[in-house]
């Protein structure tokens, strides 16, 4: 059996119990879903002295939508999220990218919040959370401050956090009347796999007139990628099939990626101007 | 250090000791001795540990033993109704659902949370569903008709 190495664990019971933990010990980390962070502790690929487990917080589990947006507890499990009704209503593109991420025994343990902490360049979530001007509100010894998803992300495996804060929080303002949001990744398998290249797109479009369009790709460069030229482009703009061309070619000549595993680097090029051209033919048309 | 958990377990309360660094996967195995809960890949990825917590399908490979502090778990232990197999079990039987058995444990559970969710699921939602769940010898196919057989008879 694989086994981790030894390690402390406590149960916060609030954000400022769990503050004061993280902030105790340089080998402090926090224990949402486990899905990233279990398997990282089993590789050695990750050490912990101490595990602060936050899913005791209400504020992180909880899922809840007011008039302003809707406040996604860090520690959410994906299953709840694609189940509820205001996220199913207000955000249908972020039940479906949490139906996604993993498989169904994963997503009852895994939270977007996680999904944007591990900061993989892969992550399903976050080109959506971009698109939709998601921030992450977060909370440490200095107190709490919010950051920009877009720039949560910093390099392959590392996130915008200082020693001792946490995500507590991810919150999506409510999307003005008129906006569509999707997420589409190609995979070589059905399910359960990691996206060779992902879009994701919210665009507003008032009286035939496109007035937001935010787009930013996954897989294709250090972090999830937001390309805020591609808003430049089309907004202003009424939606027609040349102009979706053209924003596309913005997205695909903004990837950077690299050769791996997965895929060339040309392939997923080509695969972001293919799902740009899409999932905004599915927002705008 | 070992921390006592306290949990009910396929309906009955359990209390035992577990050392933070232990998953659930392994407090079942090898403290409270259900060794119908296998371990396959230890990462979450071939799903024969699956097993409920609070009603939530999870691999239980990827929960800490102590994350079960006062939650609800059902193992494939806790699936057959007292001494009679529970629909589902009596399909994988009936289809020939299985060779080696390792993954078969964890695709009952999975498949049960499903029916238990969503009685009417059709095929193309029990494959997707059972996605997360690997098995190297039957090539699936024989698994879905027993879900879909046990789906029809518990309707």
């Amino acid at each position: 059996m694989l086994q981790m190495k030894p390690f402390e664990y406590i149960v916060a019971p609030s954000v400022d119990d769990a503050a004061r933990a993280l902030g105790s010990r340089a080998d402090a980390r926090v224990l949402a879903g486990g899905t990233d962070l279990i398997v990282q502790l089993k590789s050695g690929r990750r050490e912990a002295g101490l595990i602060v487990d936050v899913k005791r917080i209400p504020e992180l589990t909880a899922i809840a939508m007011n008039a302003d947006g809707l406040r996604l507890g860090a520690a959410a499990a994906c299953i709840h999220i694609a189940a509820n009704r205001d996220v199913r209503t207000h955000y249908p593109a972020l039940a479906e990218v949490a139906a996604l991420i993993g498989g169904t025994a994963i997503q009852g343990r895994a939270s977007i919040g996680g999904n944007l902490c591990n900061a993989a360049p892969s992550a399903d979530a976050v080109p959506l959370l971009i698109a939709l001007s998601a921030s992450a509100r977060v909370a440490g010894p200095a107190g709490r401050r919010e950051i920009a998803v877009e720039d949560f992300c910093i390099a392959p495996g590392k996130n915008a956090l200082a020693p001792g804060e946490f995500l507590v929080e991810i919150f999506i303002p409510k999307p003005a009347s008129g906006t569509r949001a999707k997420y589409l990744r190609f995979i070589p398998r059905n399910e359960m796999d990691i996206a060779v290249a992902g879009v994701g797109v919210a665009a507003t479009v008032v009286d035939g007139k496109i007035t937001m369009a935010r787009l930013a790709l996954a897989s294709v460069a250090s972090t999830p990628l937001f390309v805020r030229e591609v808003g430049g482009a089309l907004e202003g703009q009424a939606p027609s099939a040349a102009l979706i061309e053209q924003a596309a070619a913005l997205a695909q000549a903004a990837a950077r990626p690299i050769s791996d595993m997965r895929a060339p680097a040309d392939y997923r090029r080509h695969l972001c101007g293919v799902l740009s051209r899409r999932a905004l033919s599915a927002v705008l048309g | 250090m070992k921390t006592q958990v306290s949990m009910i377990l396929n309906g009955e309360p359990v209390e035992f000791l577990a050392e933070p660094r232990q998953t659930l996967l392994e407090c079942l195995r090898d403290t409270l001795h259900l060794t119908g809960t296998k371990e396959g890949c230890g990462d979450g990825n071939c799903g024969s540990c699956c097993v409920t917590l609070d009603g939530n399908l999870v691999t239980s490979c990827l929960v800490l033993g102590v994350e079960a502090q006062g939650r609800n778990v059902t193992t494939i232990e806790g699936i057959a109704r007292g001494n009679d197999l529970h629909p589902l079990q009596k399909a994988f039987i009936d289809h020939a659902a299985l060779q080696c058995g390792i993954c078969t444990p964890g695709f009952i559970v999975a498949a049960n949370a499903l029916l238990d969710a969503e009685p009417d699921a059709d095929e193309e939602r029990i494959r997707a569903w059972l996605a997360n769940n690997l098995c190297r010898c039957t090539g699936y196919d024989k698994i879905v008709r027993a879900v879909q057989a046990a789906a029809k008879e518990m309707r």
